[in-house]
């Protein structure tokens, strides 16, 4: 039922949504859906917590042997809340930006969360295929219409390269649905399809590029800073906060327990793209004077580290993952809503022609700095538990020779990332006015309403994060004795 | 059977009912009527009702399979006449006769779904071809219309010819035309043999357009008049595939190890062609035209594939395609540029035409969700679980993913570009037939079964 739910609020009220021309009301009628759909994923987490009404099955394709089947482990449930949590914050947040044509963009912003949604609830590989694209084309419709000067070839560019991963992926899909016992897209089915090594070797990679060109992982991420920059800043939020842990998702659900030889075989390789991908992406960052590139290539770093976590695989490594996943969606976007606070009001991103924001909105500058921090994972921070998880789990895996070496590459780009977020702090908030900030007003009600719920949530989890793992140790305990790595409890 | 006659007769009736009114709503509604009850008279012979008792003496072979497929051809042909039958009026004065023409090109079709002899096979696809050439030279005073009609007619009666000889040196090993005699003991490839299917399988690619036969197809679709490139594209395409298909699995099945990597081949480089041009067309005329010759290498996966998935696949993506692509032409008539940026702006001026032209380009695509998708899917299915052609799974992904920039260009033209797209006038009924068509796309592609269980169910 709670699945269900999740899937059918947004996208009926999305349909709906290109219907109501007011702007105003068009808005309002998001909101709301929006809030409706958190109830129900926190309804789903905690009030009707049991197995009946977190899984729903019905007949969809018989004759292809694929059904509609939806479901809410651990995984699907801290996924799901970032997704439900993420989208009100994102409308309160951009509520005071105009859109031309309003209607149109809260339909698609409620259809790609219709889309995720159904990214992170299928059990069935047709099903997540068909979400995985429908999850697009919302996107696409966004950026190109409402994004910046150069949306066109650079939303089309993200396009064609999130579309060129899917279609390997569908390949890999069909063959391994050719070789399951029963002619199945269930996931069950998928586990026990009979695959070579030589044979899930290659499926590896189509299966591979698909997730490593969405989380992004070098060197398939030079879709990423290009698209972040030019996307409006609502959707920038949406691509970044979420819809990055797609690939994530993907790579923990669908690739490495169905084929963990494959898994095994090619994680260190795998580890080494995330490394030098981390390492080159903060060294990027440093050198960045726009904002927005910033945080893009900030994004990309962070990615990294999950990425390489999960493939060098351990059980803490796994764990720190999951929580991850949820942190880096609220601090993103909470470092995304700062950025457009400061455009809105200023007309720039460029960190050189900013300054002295400090004096100006002491209240803005106090929720950046602890979001910034988070960033950094500095301890007490939601990020510390996540990334200390990640390492040790790195650090300590038997999985790879060479976790040492991983861990400490990844260690260094830790201390990059301070580098480069402390720095934007120091030229933004601090030093004198300019011109552009001299202005500045401070945040308004509703900006101070989510950015003060953001750092509530960075600080609780920083603080108390064993709900949070109590919560996914079944799906992390599943997962690895798929990948026989960990015997079944 | 009934098919055959209903449409022989109709197009006589058409042909006539010009004189009998001036007014070209009634020929339209005559027209439809006859579309209807083709479609009626042939569910009935899908239920086992046949309305005439003729002894073909093994010519002709009616499985549900064929006649599933005119089912398809004939729909979509109604569904081209209600949308765009208004503008065949304005090719020329003589709307009687294109749906005479159409009516016999009807009467081919069915032909060439349910031949069982290569004589048959040969008056279908001639019966088909006559016609077309007429209507490729309707617009008499435009020179490219002119061109584009000699030019498919010298092009057609070559590839007529070669399948000729074709079809006499498999007579000269086999001693038949019927496809059960030539089947029948043949695993071996002979030197006439192999001559024959060289010649048969060259003449079949010049029919639906595969390369490196296809330089006819965009001249001919371009200097066209655009009501009768959307025929062409659609129906007779699909028409020449079905043949293709019937012919290369009842006649040469066994020897399919044989001929499949030089049909995979074929494929490829259709695929490679037809959307590599289609990248650098500035007219959305020629870039579907190209496109049709990029779709036409996916339906030749259930050539090269030949298993049950395949068959049924083809027959669903010539429905997906159809549709699409019917609808697609029908607001390209309604244009007056036919370059890509004659659609800037139309998001503004006309959001119906445009949402439902996107939805229709989306299902060329291939994007989940539309029925362009599932029909890709089964073709990629068809290959995968054949085993043989992966690198040819390939290759069609990866030309899929080109095919995205051309169709996605009319979406951006659409919608992010800012411009004064000029319409024609449209009706409220034209707009309600596309929403209708839109909507068959996405059902098709969101619960396949509606269709797919009857292909399942009638082909086992």
């Amino acid at each position: 039922m709670i699945p269900v739910l999740l899937i059918v609020v947004p996208l009926l009220s999305g349909l709906a949504a290109f219907f109501i021309k007011q702007e105003k009301g068009v808005k309002t009628w998001a909101l709301l859906s929006t809030v409706i759909t958190l109830v129900v994923s926190l309804l789903g987490l905690t009030v009707l917590n049991k197995a009946a009404n977190l899984h729903a099955d019905a007949e969809w394709l018989p004759l292809l042997g694929s059904r509609f089947t939806v479901g809410l482990d651990g995984m699907g449930q801290v996924l799901c809340l970032l997704t439900a949590v993420a989208f009100p914050i994102i409308l309160v947040a951009t509520w005071n930006s105009t859109y031309k044509q309003a209607h149109n963009f809260y339909a698609f912003m409620l259809l790609s969360q219709a889309g995720l949604m159904g990214v992170f609830l299928a059990y069935d590989a047709l099903l997540f295929y068909f979400f995985w694209e429908l999850a697009l084309i919302p996107a696409y419709f966004l950026c190109s219409i409402w994004g910046g000067e150069k949306r066109i070839p650079v939303t089309f560019k993200f396009f064609v390269y999130t579309f060129i991963g899917s279609l390997l992926m569908l390949v890999g899909i069909i063959y391994i649905y050719l070789h399951t016992p029963d002619q199945s897209f269930a996931l069950d089915a998928f586990y026990k399809a009979t695959l070579t090594n030589k044979e899930q070797g290659w499926i590896f990679w189509l299966f591979f590029i698909a997730f490593a060109i969405k989380m992004p992982v070098f060197p398939f991420h030079t879709w990423q800073p290009d698209a972040y920059e030019q996307s409006p800043t609502a959707v920038t939020m949406v691509l970044s906060g979420v819809m990055v842990k797609m690939g994530l998702f993907g790579v923990i659900r669908w690739l490495a327990p169905v084929l963990p030889m494959a898994t095994w075989l090619n994680g260190d390789t795998v580890a080494l793209l995330s490394v030098i991908g981390m390492i080159y992406a903060s060294l990027i960052a440093m050198q960045q004077d726009d904002l927005k590139r910033l945080i893009a290539y900030s994004s990309i770093a962070h990615m990294g580290l999950m990425c390489m976590a999960i493939f060098v695989t351990s059980e803490q490594g796994m764990q720190g993952v999951m929580i991850q996943m949820f942190n880096h969606g609220v601090n993103i976007i909470g470092m995304w809503i700062v950025v457009e606070l400061i455009e809105r009001q200023t007309g720039t991103r460029k960190i050189s022609e900013l300054g002295g924001l400090a004096q100006k909105a002491p209240g803005l500058t106090i929720m950046l700095v602890i979001v910034a921090l988070a960033n950094v994972a500095l301890p007490l921070t939601n990020a510390f538990i996540g990334e200390f998880l990640l390492f040790t789990g790195v650090f300590n895996s038997t999985v790879s020779k060479n976790s040492h070496w991983f861990a400490a590459a990844g260690g260094i780009t830790i201390i990059l990332s301070a580098v480069y977020t402390l720095n934007m702090i120091q030229k933004v908030f601090y030093g004198n006015t300019s011109s552009l900030t001299a202005s500045f007003k401070d945040i308004r009600f509703n900006e101070r309403l989510v950015l003060g719920i953001l750092v509530i949530v960075i600080v609780v989890i920083g603080v108390y994060p064993r709900p949070f793992l109590a919560l996914t140790q079944e799906t992390v305990d599943t997962i690895l004795s798929r990948m026989i790595i960990k015997q079944p409890s | 059977m009934n098919a055959i006659v209903i449409s022989a007769i109709w197009g006589v009736v058409m042909m006539f009912s010009g004189i009998f009114s001036k007014n070209n709503a009634v020929i339209r509604g005559t027209a439809v009527t006859g579309l209807a009850l083709l479609i009626v008279v042939n569910c009935l012979e899908l239920d086992g009702t046949s309305l005439f008792k003729v002894n073909v003496h093994g010519l002709l072979y009616f499985n549900s399979f064929s006649l599933l497929f005119n089912t398809i051809a004939f729909g979509s042909t109604l569904l081209f006449t209600l949308l765009s039958g208004r503008d065949m009026e304005r090719v020329g004065r003589s709307t009687p006769d294109y749906f005479a023409l159409i009516f016999f090109i009807l009467c081919g079709v069915s032909i060439s779904s349910s031949f069982n002899s290569l004589l048959m096979l040969f008056l279908g696809i001639e019966i088909m071809s006559i016609p077309l050439y007429i209507l490729t030279g309707t617009d008499k005073r435009n020179l490219k219309s002119n061109e584009a009609s000699l030019k498919y007619f010298l092009m057609g009666s070559f590839s007529t010819g070669l399948m000729l000889m074709g079809i006499a040196l498999i007579y000269g090993a086999k001693g038949g035309f019927g496809l059960d005699v030539i089947r029948f003991g043949t695993t071996e490839l002979t030197p006439m043999i192999s001559a024959g299917l060289l010649l048969l399988l060259v003449s079949m690619s010049f029919k639906v357009s595969a390369a490196p036969f296809h330089f006819w197809t965009p001249d001919v679709y371009d200097g066209a008049p655009t009501v009768f490139t959307s025929f062409m594209a659609t129906v007779i395409k699909a028409a020449g595939f079905i043949a293709f298909l019937r012919l290369f699995d009842d006649a040469f099945g066994d020897l399919h190890p044989k001929w499949q990597l030089i049909v995979a081949v074929v494929t490829a480089a259709t695929l490679v062609i037809g959307n590599i041009t289609a990248v650098f067309q500035q007219s959305v005329k020629r870039m579907l035209a190209y496109s049709s010759i990029a779709q036409a290498g996916f339906m030749m996966f259930a050539l090269v594939a030949l298993n049950e998935t395949g068959k049924q696949g083809l027959l669903f993506y010539t429905a997906a395609y159809s549709v699409a692509t019917i609808g697609v032409f029908a607001v390209l008539i309604k244009m007056k540029d036919y370059t890509f940026e004659g659609f800037n702006g139309l998001a503004k001026r006309q959001p119906v035409l445009a949402a439902t032209t996107a939805v229709f380009l989306l299902s060329l695509a291939g994007i989940p969700g539309t029925a362009g998708f599932m029909a890709k899917f089964y073709m990629l299915t068809a290959a995968v679980s054949n085993g043989h052609v992966l690198w040819l799974v390939i290759v069609g992904i990866l030309c899929a993913a080109i095919s995205v920039y051309y169709y996605f260009r009319v979406i951006q033209a659409m919608y992010f570009k800012d411009g004064e797209a000029q319409v024609a006038e449209v009706s409220g009924t034209f707009k309600f037939l596309l929403v209708v068509m839109a909507a068959i796309v996405v059902l098709l592609g969101i619960f396949p079964q509606w269709l797919l269980d009857k292909l399942y169910f009638f082909l086992i």
